[in-house]
């Protein structure tokens, strides 16, 4: 049977997300009340049926692994292929390589052993439920060196600019992939190759001194090799930004969004927790809103996110805002277009207020 | 080895609670907007730093087993000790079914021989409560008991529906009595008890020769330690106890859950977590013109209409213009346009369809349905149910 083995490439993902990026890597950011962004990718990969999956992650990747853990809850705790976190720790001599090369190169192993004839690597900041399988059959039935998923974005933003635009032939074969700002045809990140091309076009890289795979072993070469496209169709967000971050949270609040992101089986998986159900006391005002157990609310809340443990007392209320986990607003507090990353403790009586397009932003831990 | 080995007894048929226990154990019926009622008792052993647990299962056991699985949630699977579930078994000198708690454990001295344990707790699985057996474990090592039962005090009045125990000033057992017509305490056992396991050991055996016993903790071990004069204590618990063992206690005690700060029940307590397999789903979703008031509900939950002083388990939809109230709703229940519910228990992936409503008198136990207990009302009704 023809398989696939995942990698989730950490290394060249733009991003500018400033305070939540501070004691964390980009892939391990909290979403969505429960999630964290690399959980789209990762469960993703096992929900197409990926046994094993490498994570090439360079920087902060300690909450990475703390989310992770032994992959135990996207079934990838194995005996045979499973989860694997590569850290940049190597110590080889005669390495010459850079960029994502250095990971390919030093984790060789990953690769030669596992079993798989096809690999599929993604990025972290493509938001969806995708199945892959079909991808993977679409990639075979073509006889495709390459497989690249893209997809097509209604309105360009901001957010959209460093992704990659695909020109393809009506048969769906590439013929360009470019940086054109007006091309709406969008490259997810996520790409299926065989395996021995991918080894062999390290090998090409590494020789020439080159330090971006896609860039120069693909994008460059894209003359000599079979590269076809397959569309995603439905949700999908691009997430590099505070700014994209905040929207496609809010996004999240309109029911046709979430059914569609979380609701086609089989589910998006995170890791799990003891929280209790959501304690909701009398009074309590809570509309167009997610919540994800453990809070405990009193107050107001309308169209906001409120992750786990998350406690809202009497008399406070919170608006269009994202509320991460373990924070307590006091008695009284008025939050509006604000992001409160993990453990924030605001105080009786305190307002704080950002703008829909700025939302403000209150670092880890902080205490107002 | 291990210093105190765990036997959760669960085989319990739990025959009051009707339609809940119609194919489940009563301690696999879910409880409190995501548990059973098995994982306080589970959790209150992960907490209590019990690693080595038996549990003893009898009554349509396939819900328990997977639910306890390799004992996870609980950090109960381990190498050494850990979660062992314990079925009736046939061996080379025959078998049968455990006929009373005591043979129960009788038929499982090897299981805990392989632990060479000091101590035993026995402790049964249809109860609600968060306690910490090593207290109770401390005071039993204390008196130098040969066993320990905790107990609770009950109001005098309803003293006559419980094993009530007589103790002295300094808590030594000198009599038990099941259900007493004239109580002369109000210490009511909580079927929870350590023994020193030796002198359990030697009472098992005897009792398990006995034809006439029924092979009962309350019924054959105590009084049988008691007429020898062994050390038995009391030990006092002050917190949230309840025997879930009939719809109303059961509604009651999901109630209980709601009003915390009278009841002294609570989930959100992070020093004594109660833990149990979680399914999952996505975080839940609370519509425009939602109102949730005065209770607990799980993720995967839709909400659009009116939920009041009510338990939500998982995936849970309530439509607009609907109001469910006094209610538990177990996992998948989906409940259409324009329906009411008041003071009813639906069980798990009942659809109830729009304008439907159910509504129970605030003085009559409330009811339990199922989808097939539904379509037979609303056959009856033609459609509408008051």
């Amino acid at each position: 049977m023809k398989t696939m083995m995942g990698l989730i490439n950490l290394e060249h993902e733009h991003h500018v997300f400033n305070e939540l990026t501070y004691f964390r890597t980009h892939a391990s950011i909290p979403f969505a009340g429960r999630y964290r962004m690399i959980d789209f990718a990762l469960s993703n990969m096992v929900n197409s049926g990926i046994n094993e999956v490498a994570i090439f992650a360079r920087t902060k990747y300690r909450s990475l692994s703390d989310h992770l853990g032994t992959g135990e809850n996207w079934n990838l705790d194995r005996r045979n292929g499973g989860l694997y976190i590569f850290p940049p720790d190597w110590n080889d001599p005669s390495d010459v390589s850079k960029g994502d090369l250095q990971f390919f190169h030093n984790n060789r192993d990953y690769f030669n052993r596992g079993k798989s004839d096809y690999v599929l690597i993604s990025g972290s900041q493509f938001i969806a439920n995708i199945n892959y399988s079909e991808a993977f059959k679409y990639h075979v039935d073509r006889g495709a060196d390459v497989t690249l998923v893209t997809t097509a974005v209604e309105e360009l933003k901001e957010e959209h600019a460093p992704y990659f635009r695909i020109q393809a032939d009506d048969l769906g074969w590439v013929e360009d992939i470019t940086n054109d700002q007006t091309n709406p045809l969008l490259f997810t990140g996520a790409y299926i190759i065989n395996k021995s091309l991918l080894m062999e076009l390290v090998d090409d890289c590494i020789a020439y001194n080159r330090d971006h795979l896609f860039v120069h072993g693909i994008r460059e070469k894209l003359s000599e090799l079979k590269v076809v496209m397959y569309r995603h169709k439905g949700y999908g967000a691009f997430i590099n930004s505070i700014e994209s971050y905040y929207r496609h949270n809010m996004n999240l609040l309109t029911e046709d969004n979430y059914l569609e992101l979380f609701f086609n089986p089989p589910f998006v998986k995170t890791k799990v927790s003891s929280n209790p159900p959501v304690k909701y006391y009398n009074p309590s005002s809570v509309k167009q809103s997610i919540l994800a157990n453990g809070c405990e609310v009193e107050g107001e809340v309308d169209k906001s996110i409120l992750f786990r443990g998350v406690i809202v007392n009497e008399g406070a209320q919170i608006k269009n805002s994202i509320i991460m986990q373990r924070c307590t607003i006091e008695e009284d507090v008025y939050l509006e277009n604000v992001i409160l990353d993990k453990d924030v403790h605001v105080r009786k009586g305190q307002r704080i207020i950002g703008s829909k397009d700025k939302p403000f932003v209150v670092a880890k831990r902080s205490d107002i | 080895m291990r210093e105190c080995v765990g036997m959760l007894l669960a085989g319990g048929e739990g025959k009051r609670l009707g339609a809940l226990t119609n194919h489940i154990a009563k301690p696999a019926v879910p409880f409190g907007g995501k548990y059973r009622i098995i994982d306080f008792t589970l959790s209150n052993c992960s907490n209590s730093n019990i690693q080595t647990l038996g549990v003893l299962t009898q009554y349509s056991p396939l819900e328990l087993n997977r639910h306890i699985g390799n004992g996870k949630p609980w950090d109960m699977d381990r190498r050494y000790g850990g979660v062992s579930v314990l079925s009736p078994y046939t061996a080379k000198s025959g078998g049968d079914w455990y006929s009373g708690t005591a043979d129960a454990i009788y038929q499982n001295i090897h299981f805990i021989n392989q632990y060479n344990p000091k101590y035993v707790l026995v402790i049964s699985g249809d109860h609600i409560y968060q306690m910490n057996y090593q207290k109770l474990l401390d005071q039993h090592k204390r008196t130098k008991a040969d066993a320990t039962i905790s107990v609770i005090e009950v109001p005098w009045e309803e003293a006559s529906r419980f094993g009530i125990l007589n103790t002295t000033d300094s808590l030594r057992i000198y009599e038990f009595e099941e259900k007493p017509k004239q109580p002369q305490s109000n210490l009511a056992s909580m079927g929870i008890y350590i023994f020193t396991w030796e002198t359990l050991k030697a009472y098992l055996v005897q009792d398990a020769m006995r034809k006439t016993s029924s092979h009962d903790f309350g019924k054959d071990i105590i009084p049988a330690m008691l007429s020898d004069e062994k050390r038995l204590y009391a030990y006092r618990f002050n917190g949230y106890w309840k025997d879930v063992g009939t719809i109303q206690s059961y509604w009651e005690a999901n109630m209980d859950l709601l009003n915390n700060e009278q009841s002294g029940l609570s989930l959100g307590h992070n020093s004594w977590r109660i833990h149990t397999q979680d399914s999952n789903y996505p975080p839940q979703f609370i519509g425009e013109d939602a109102v949730v008031n005065h209770s607990l509900v799980n993720s995967g939950c839709f909400v659009y209409g009116r939920v009041e002083k009510s338990v939500l388990f998982s995936n849970v939809k309530v439509e607009k213009s609907s109001a469910v109230s006094q209610s538990i709703l177990h996992s998948g229940v989906k409940v259409g346009r324009n329906s009411t519910l008041h003071r009813v228990i639906v069980m798990e992936n009942t659809e109830i369809p729009e304008g439907t409503n159910i509504n129970v008198d605030e003085n009559d136990e409330p009811i339990v349905i199922n989808q097939e207990i539904l379509n037979g009302m609303l056959a009856m009704t033609g459609g509408v149910k008051q």
